[in-house]
């Protein structure tokens, strides 16, 4: 039963994952392309505290990845805001098509 | 499902099973009774606080005393007001989403070694709790299509991003001495006269700045100031207002309720009963929140974010690190 | 079996709320949605008795949506959703691959054969994490303290546009900072 409740609750954390890279690869705002992201890293979370609880309670490996997963979302959040805002100013840029100094 | 009820019960603290957590039914109403309690009491001494600052007549100070209910009482029979093109949505679960919020916050409150509910985490229940506002009070001002509640959204964002900081250090620091983030073992760890305030003062002084910053009241009434129109209350009539002041005093008198049970020691003190000093203690809270609160002028939310980081913030670190110091000394036993 | 239907619902609503936020017009809305589908995780993470990740995950994602909504209302086109407009490059290709991905990982996770679970949860999850970060994963967390004091570093550098020159003039000898907003301390 518990393995049964790991796979579906996995599953659910594999389409929270496909739905955000979806989104980030699909918008076209760079504010979207980010809650994109997000979503990616949301089902990050969720997987890896099913984990943890479905499999190695007794290890604090699983919550210490969640850890990592919410100072990733903390960073990716602080330096994306910080690059738009950037961007922004200085080239009024706020879609990533229109971002395309780095493109080749 | 490998874990069955009865190995539940014996691996402690796995959610519900907790013995710090009640299971019945009743102890959630009880607590939500006691919530609206709690709100209403502040709600008369903020009453009286305004009425009688100056004048302490028992002539004005009774109808003040009676000010709450007759307010709440024309709320719920006025017409609600809606604006052009709302967001009818967001409008509704952020009225709905204030009290509901208040209520939240006090399922952690400790209450002879139990609450409602108990988790290895209460103290960062609260915070959550309370950060959720954010949230609320934004969408409250967004939902009406109108500018001034709108200012007033982004004021308490502004706020917010002020007084957050260093509430988050004063709950830490409670966390730091207790050695537990679990409400319980909080009241416990202050049993016999030690309570957190001798050795936390600043960060019961913090703790109850933020509470009235998150309510928006007193000095931190930006948000809903006169020179906005009442800012993200200015489109809410009727029901929803009501809610809205409801969630508001609740969440006060939440807080207050919990700055007693966190630095005060709850039920902790001689000769009268715990539940007896529990009341006197929260009341005393509330008194001087509201006496201090109400004499102080209206914070304008970019002068007090300056005051929060330059000041705040490094005094809250400072006391979190005495306690941290204390902790290693053996000090809280 | 109640785990698992509980489980089940709060992951449902995660991803039903998930994917609203690639659907709904107003930005308002779609912050909002995707707050809901880390209120649904989170509180996916208290019922597997995660209570400290669970709340954090609450606390943090709310206050990181509250700005999010900042700026999306600041740089977004149609804020309100009230002119319905789509900003969208390369939705089948994007479609492809969220679903390419999402079947692969599925395919993994119903082909492994998972160990059954062998321990149980501790008497305080919290104590368990803190006393890991504390102890032997004490490098992961020196770690995320210099990531995290650079990172505030980097994007108050990338966000501001005024440096000190602007607020104490060319030679640095202005004595009050000329900045747009006075703060509340005597300066």
């Amino acid at each position: 039963m518990s393995v049964l409740t790991l796979q579906i609750v996995l599953t659910i954390a594999a389409a929270l994952v496909g739905t955000g890279l979806f989104g980030a690869l699909s918008q076209q705002s760079i504010v979207m392309v980010m809650m994109g992201l997000e979503l990616v890293v949301n089902g990050v979370l969720l997987a890896a505290g099913s984990a943890w609880y479905f499999l190695t309670p007794q290890l604090p490996d699983a919550q210490v990845l969640i850890l990592m997963a919410t100072v990733v979302m903390a960073v990716e959040m602080a330096m994306g805001f910080a690059v738009a805002l950037a961007i922004y100013r200085a080239q009024q840029v706020d879609t990533v098509d229109a971002a395309g100094e780095l493109g080749g | 499902m490998t874990r069955t009820s009865g190995t539940r019960a014996a691996t402690t603290g796995a959610g519900m099973a907790d013995p710090t957590t009640w299971t019945s039914v009743w102890a959630g109403l009880g607590v939500v009774a006691g919530a609206l309690v709690l709100g209403l009491v502040l709600a008369w001494f903020d009453a009286v606080a305004r009425a009688g600052v100056r004048v302490g007549s028992r002539a004005v100070l009774v109808p003040a005393a009676a000010a709450p209910v007759r307010e709440g009482m024309r709320l719920l029979l006025g017409q609600r007001r809606t604006t052009v093109a709302p967001d009818r949505l967001l409008r509704t679960l952020a009225v709905c989403a204030v009290p509901v919020l208040a209520l939240t916050s006090a399922a952690v409150l400790p209450l002879g070694g139990h609450s409602v509910v108990s988790t290895s985490a209460d103290l960062v229940w609260f915070n959550a709790a309370e950060a959720l506002l954010w949230v609320a009070v934004w969408m409250l001002g967004w939902a009406p299509n109108a500018v001034h509640s709108l200012v007033g959204a982004y004021r308490f964002l502004a706020q917010g991003l002020a007084y957050e900081l260093p509430l988050m250090f004063a709950i830490i620091t409670v966390g730091v001495g207790a050695g537990s983030l679990r409400a319980t073992d909080v009241v416990a760890a202050q049993a016999g006269g030690a309570w957190f305030v001798w050795t936390m003062p600043v960060a019961l002084l913090v703790f109850l700045l933020g509470a009235a910053a998150f309510t928006f009241w007193g000095p931190f009434g930006a948000p809903a100031a006169r020179d906005i129109a009442e800012g993200v209350l200015s489109e809410l009539a009727g029901l929803d207002r009501l809610l809205v002041e409801l969630g508001r005093a609740v969440f006060l008198g939440v807080a207050s309720a919990t700055a007693a049970a966190w630095f005060l020691g709850a039920e902790d003190g001689p000769v009268l009963p715990g539940a007896w000093w529990y009341a006197i203690k929260t009341l005393a809270v509330m008194a001087f929140l509201v006496g201090v609160g109400r004499r102080l002028p209206l914070v304008r939310p970019e002068r007090f974010a300056d005051i929060a980081w330059m000041v705040l913030l490094p005094l809250t670190i400072l006391q979190t690190a005495v306690v941290a110091v204390l902790v290693l000394g053996g000090f809280y036993g | 079996m109640t785990e698992l239907l509980v489980l089940s619902a709060l992951g449902a609503a995660a991803v039903c709320t998930g994917v609203l936020v690639f659907v709904v017009d107003s930005m308002a809305r779609a912050t909002f949605c995707l707050l809901a589908s880390f209120l649904a995780t989170g509180a996916a993470l208290l019922v597997m008795d995660l209570h400290y990740l669970g709340l954090l995950t609450i606390l943090m994602m709310t206050i990181e949506m509250a700005i999010m909504v900042v700026f999306m209302i600041m740089l977004m086109m149609n804020p309100a959703g009230l002119m319905p407009m789509t900003m969208v490059h390369n939705t089948k290709g994007s479609a492809a691959v969220g679903a390419t991905v999402f079947v692969v990982l599925v395919v993994g996770i119903w082909t492994v054969d998972w160990p059954e679970r062998t321990g149980s949860p501790p008497a305080d999850p919290t104590r368990q994490v803190g006393e890991a970060i504390m102890g032997p994963q004490m490098l992961l967390m020196i770690v995320v303290g210099v990531v995290l004091l650079a990172t505030m570093v980097a994007g108050i550098t990338l966000a501001t546009h005024r440096g000190r020159y602007d607020r104490f003039g060319p030679d640095l000898d202005r004595g009050r900072p000329d900045d747009p907003v006075r703060g509340g301390l005597p300066r």
